[in-house]
């Protein structure tokens, strides 16, 4: 869970997807294959390469005044495809904190 | 407590219309998310995991009952009911929306509260101790110049754009509860042979990836002459504190690298220079005393010590074993400093719902002359409780869940947000919290090992302040799995100290048996049962520890 | 990139020299600080307006001897994040009593502008057309001041002595 705004040189290692957060009010989005965004994981569109991630990852971030803090994050594809966070601080995005909120939601 | 005057109101509301225009900016796409990005953390906006997370200043930790309302307020109206209080003496929303902050600041100016500062390359919140003016043996109140400072500081022209951030933090009584030793400016008030107010100005102190305890610039700076000797420690960082590196860019790298003797003479030669030149920053007694005039203080009433409720209720072993933990000496008879714990058994350290904190106010009010009080350890206060009303009192925090009897002990646990929240985090800091609080749920067990402070940090930021946790837990990641590095031994008061490696880091499922293991190590140890765990640390060293914990693992 | 005087856009009056251009007898010129330390005595004494391009890395004492003769004196901000020019511009305004013109270059955005000017700039190179046209505007952002600088403003705290002072004369 290195902080992936730590990022400098990009490379993957398997398949991920590029995220970041709404601007106008945080939410966590992902980038689709359609040139926009969408809080569903389902819709974000797949990166295989290192080569794609990059490309993605540019036409995301020239997205200035719709999302901020764009990275790119890995994701885990099961047999029947559906798509799931590739490590603990993205399920914790997608999902939510691991405890219980003070107030339930 | 400090009385806003129009000029503070006005300063607070120019600077609340500035951010709504920024954020208008931005939200137009004028502003660029790397121009606007510095002017937010200004504000105290952060970007987190799942949201924004905002960031409130309570200078030096003192809020009115009002103030505590507006608060739940904006838990309620913006965010998710809730807010944490922080080791910073501040407080954190995280579920804010970028596009409704300009009217939530709006809301909180209107009772004087403001988010400036409490992020970004500049001058934080100037914390101080929790039991000012009320403490026994307090030398004077220290807010007085601590509101001195965050005025001087505030929006400063020359030093809004720092390398780095820049911490202060003042203490007036002999123990430090302020943990000034790990500040970029500590100040200790004390008194010259002459009986003149002065500072012992420590600089340098720091956590983080590179934690330093902070060295002493100068023994004894007049009360006058205060804000013109921070100019030039300021003035010093500003123009040589490194800007290459984010990580070596604070001032205890500066301190460091030049030796505390070349640096005190840098900051002696340039404010000499400044004291040739003009005399604009010199305090006078008339300044000062302006600013103490609109501190109040409680028309105390002379009161006993022991009343009849008291005895009366000393019946109740509940209500003892609270008053015993959480009771602390007044400077004036018949009253009491009241710790609330915000760390329930089972619950994340240092959050208050709305609902809590609207009741507190109330209590507030009706116990506690309407003020309230925020520690760096993430508890409350209530500062001026008359001993009579202590049984009353305990009654209607403990329906609150502001009642638990574990201040100071092991399961008064000082923990960062972490992975559930934070961008930085490596590891989760809030369920180990829980789960230990959970071990050491048994209140006569956590009586029995006595003061020790556990602190977690889910990152090398440090937010949790392990490195002087009696305990520190830092979070690190090993191959995608959450592992933990435990320190012992450390102190934050005025034996700072850091904290030492027990040995490699453990996972995340091992975390809760290792505390209870050096726990079980310092019972068998101690030479005697109020020995403090971090004093047989001392005595004993690291390796008894090391042995318990590493035997089977 | 329009420069701001007086709170208007401005012309600029000064030419900035590359390092191997010539330098005319006379006219506005803008020199890099290597180039003016080469020949400053000469230089400073020059028909036709001087002045230099200092960096912010660099410490003032190498120019002070020729503030007097310096036209404008232009102080840089790499980025907006480095602050060290605002420590410049007071040491050159405070403490060596430098009148000529203080010019604000680089990394020059509205949100800036009233530190820059409490700072002692008077002049700014600003990055964006439209934080030039809302200068007027942006500097009246605020009435209140907690700290002194030598723009002359009064702090809160002096005002709340005159105040003091007012009351307890009219009481």
């Amino acid at each position: 869970m290195t902080s992936p705004l730590e990022q400098k040189k990009i490379r993957i290692t398997g398949p991920s997807v590029v995220t970041a957060n709404r601007t106008w009010d945080g939410i966590v989005i992902y980038r689709t294959a359609r040139q926009d965004w969408s809080a569903k994981l389902s819709d974000a569109a797949i990166v295989r390469t290192s080569d794609e991630a990059r490309a993605l990852l540019a036409e995301s971030v020239a997205d200035d005044v719709g999302a901020v803090g764009a990275y790119i994050a890995p994701v885990e594809i099961k047999e029947s495809g559906k798509i799931k966070p590739g490590n603990l601080r993205e399920h914790i995005r997608l999902q939510g904190v691991t405890i219980d909120l003070p107030v339930p939601a | 407590m400090y009385a806003y005057d129009e000029l503070d109101r006005t300063l607070i509301n120019e600077r609340v219309e500035e951010f709504r225009d920024q954020v208008k900016r931005r939200l137009s796409g004028e502003l660029t998310e790397d121009e606007f990005k510095m002017l937010r953390l200004q504000n105290g906006v952060y970007l987190q995991l799942h949201a924004y997370m905002f960031r409130i200043a309570i200078p030096y930790g003192t809020l009115s009952s009002a103030q505590l309302r507006r608060l739940a307020h904006v838990a309620r109206r913006y965010d998710r009911g809730y807010g944490h209080f922080t080791t910073r003496q501040n407080i954190q929303f995280n579920w804010i929306k970028l596009a409704e902050l300009p009217d939530a600041l709006g809301d909180l100016a209107e009772v004087g509260i403001h988010a400036m500062q409490t992020s970004g390359n500049n001058t934080r919140n100037v914390t101080s101790d929790q039991w000012a003016g009320v403490a026994p043996g307090e030398i004077e109140d220290p807010r007085i110049w601590s509101e001195l400072l965050r005025q001087y500081t505030t929006l400063h022209p020359e030093f809004s754009f720092l390398p780095r951030k820049f911490k202060f933090a003042i203490t007036a009584s002999p123990h430090d509860r302020a943990a000034i030793k790990i500040h970029d400016i500590g100040l200790r008030l004390h008194r010259n042979a002459e009986g003149e107010t002065g500072f012992e100005v420590l600089v340098g102190g720091g956590l983080g990836r590179t934690p330093f305890i902070a060295k002493t610039i100068k023994p004894f700076v007049h009360g006058h002459d205060l804000l013109s000797y921070v100019e030039a420690i300021l003035r010093v960082y500003n123009q040589y504190g490194r800007r290459d590196n984010i990580y070596k860019a604070r001032i205890k790298i500066l301190v460091h690298e030049l030796g505390i003797e070349k640096f005190a003479r840098e900051v002696e030669d340039e404010w000499q220079q400044m004291r040739d030149s003009d005399t604009a920053l010199t305090l006078d007694d008339a300044m000062i005393e302006d600013i103490r005039s609109r501190f109040s203080y409680p028309a105390y009433e002379k009161l006993p010590h022991l009343p009849e409720e008291l005895k009366k209720a000393a019946a109740d072993p509940l209500f003892e074993r609270w008053r015993k933990n959480s009771v602390f000496t007044h400077k004036v008879q018949g009253y009491a400093i009241v710790t609330l714990s915000l760390k329930p058994i089972g619950g994340p350290p240092g959050d208050a719902t709305a609902d809590q904190m609207d009741a507190l106010a109330d209590l507030a009010d009706k116990y506690s002359f309407g003020e309230i009080r925020v520690g760096h350890e993430q508890n409350l206060v209530l500062p001026h409780v008359a001993r009579r009303d202590l049984p009353a009192l305990w009654a209607a925090l403990d329906k609150i869940g502001l009642a638990t009897p574990n201040v100071n002990l092991v399961s008064d646990i000082i923990a960062c947000p972490g992975l559930d929240y934070c961008s930085l985090a490596n590891a989760r800091s809030i369920p180990i919290a829980q789960e230990l609080t959970r071990r050491f749920a048994n209140h006569d067990t956590a009586d029995l090992i006595g003061r020790l402070h556990v602190n977690i940090s889910g990152c090398i930021n440090a937010c949790g302040h392990h490195h002087v946790g009696h305990i520190g837990i830092l979070g690190v990641e090993k191959n995608g799995e959450e592992f933990y590095q435990i320190t012992i031994g450390g102190r934050a008061d005025e034996n700072a100290e850091l904290g030492a490696l027990i040995g490699p880091a453990v996972p995340y499922g091992d975390v809760a048996d290792v505390v209870e293991d050096i726990v079980e190590a310092y019972l068998a140890l101690r030479a005697r049962p109020d020995e403090l765990f971090v004093d047989t640390v001392k005595r004993l060293g690291v390796e008894p520890f090391r042995e318990r914990v590493y035997a089977t693992r | 990139m329009p420069l701001v005087k007086n709170g208007k856009i401005a012309g600029d009056e000064f030419v900035h020299l590359a390092d191997d251009a010539g330098i005319p007898g006379d006219g506005a010129v803008l020199l890099s600080s290597a180039r003016f330390l080469g020949d400053p005595e000469t230089l400073s004494r020059r028909a036709g307006k001087t002045g230099v391009i200092w960096p912010n890395n660099r410490d003032l004492d190498d120019v002070v001897p020729y503030l007097d003769r310096l036209a404008v004196v232009a102080l840089v901000f790499p980025s907006f994040r480095d602050g060290r020019a605002y420590s410049q511009a007071r040491l050159l305004r405070e403490r060596y009593n430098y009148r000529g013109e203080l010019r604000a270059t680089g990394q020059v955005l509205r949100d800036q502008f009233l530190f820059m000017i409490r700072a002692g700039f008077d002049a700014f190179d600003v990055k964006k057309p439209a934080d030039a046209e809302a200068f007027a505007n942006t500097v009246k952002r605020y009435s209140v001041f907690y700290q002194p600088t030598g723009d002359g403003r009064m702090t809160a705290l002096h005002r709340r002595m005159m105040l003091r002072h007012s009351e307890s004369a009219n009481p």
